[in-house]
């Protein structure tokens, strides 16, 4: 799935990156503990989260990850938009829930991935 | 083999804002380098695990990263409380973190085992109320870069 794909069916607002809407991801993962996603997400290019501060952005940098998408219309400060920018992060920010919007894009064929045994 | 860069960065423990900017530093280094993908996805991982854990737990510390052609290695020391039982430490889920730190996404017990997983070795060393020093060597040709 492209990401601008992700934008359109979680009706989200590109806060950066994008420049890089038309990268193609194969796999998403949903959490608020970056704990979880350090060690349990493999390949997956995609972050979906209500947790709202840098650390969220450089997990999603650490892992590779392509995009990350903010929901309940939640917005990072600029400070935070600049660390995406600066790693070529795609941010999104959508007003649907966590379940809402996995469930959105898992619908619409992105889905889970491998996860670390 | 030869050395090729060291560095050297302050993790400061009252900040947790800037928590994972020495390994964001590092990832950057080590990209410049050429390094492979697989290879500075382990070290960054493993590094930033490392970085919260001294901010979080320790109120930060020194990071010294030592890079060579065929491996890193990651030298993270603090003068926090130190570990009672890295045994128990070691063990998945095992966390003394408050509900402060799993507020801001951490604090799941993860972090150790997960620097042990993408590090080809791993060592602490710790005293109470000294601090601890945690060694970790990612090599460049390491079956673990297929994890
Ligand atoms: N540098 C350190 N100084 C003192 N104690 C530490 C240090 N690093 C880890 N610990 C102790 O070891 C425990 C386990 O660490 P680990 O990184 O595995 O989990 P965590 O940091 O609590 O949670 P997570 O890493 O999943 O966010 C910590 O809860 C803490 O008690
Ligand atoms: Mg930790």
């Amino acid at each position: 799935m492209k990401i601008s794909e992700i934008a359109s069916l979680l009706d989200a607002e590109v806060l950066c990156g994008k420049e890089n809407l038309g990268g193609e991801v194969k796999s998403a993962c949903g959490s608020d503990m970056m704990s979880d996603v350090l060690a349990f997400v493999k390949d997956q290019a995609v972050l979906l989260t209500g947790l709202l501060n840098p650390q969220v952005i450089r997990t999603a940098m650490m892992m590779d990850m392509q995009c990350v998408v903010f929901v309940r219309g939640k917005k990072p400060t600029p400070d935070v938009l600049a660390l995406a920018e600066n790693c070529k992060l795609t941010v999104l920010t959508t007003n649907e829930r966590l379940y809402t919007a996995c469930g959105k894009l898992y619908a619409a064929g992105l889905r889970g991935g491998d996860l670390i045994e | 083999m030869s050395e090729l860069l060291t560095l050297k960065y302050t993790v400061h423990g009252d900040n947790f804002t800037g928590a994972g900017e020495a390994s964001v530093s590092m990832k950057r280094e080590l990209r410049q380098l050429g390094f492979d993908a697989n290879v500075i996805r382990r070290a960054a991982i493993a590094m930033y695990e490392g970085e919260i854990n001294m901010v979080i737990h320790a109120e930060g510390g020194e990071a010294e990263v030592i890079i060579s052609e065929d491996r890193i290695e990651i030298i993270l020391r603090d003068e926090g409380p130190g570990i009672a039982n890295v045994e128990l430490a070691m063990k998945d889920g095992f966390s003394t973190a408050q509900d402060n730190i799993r507020a801001l996404g951490f604090g799941a017990g993860m972090g150790l085992p997960n620097m042990k997983r993408y590090s080809d070795d791993m060592r602490i060393e710790t005293e109470i109320g000294k601090g601890t020093t945690v060694y970790m060597t990612i090599l460049s040709d390491s079956p673990k870069n297929a994890l």
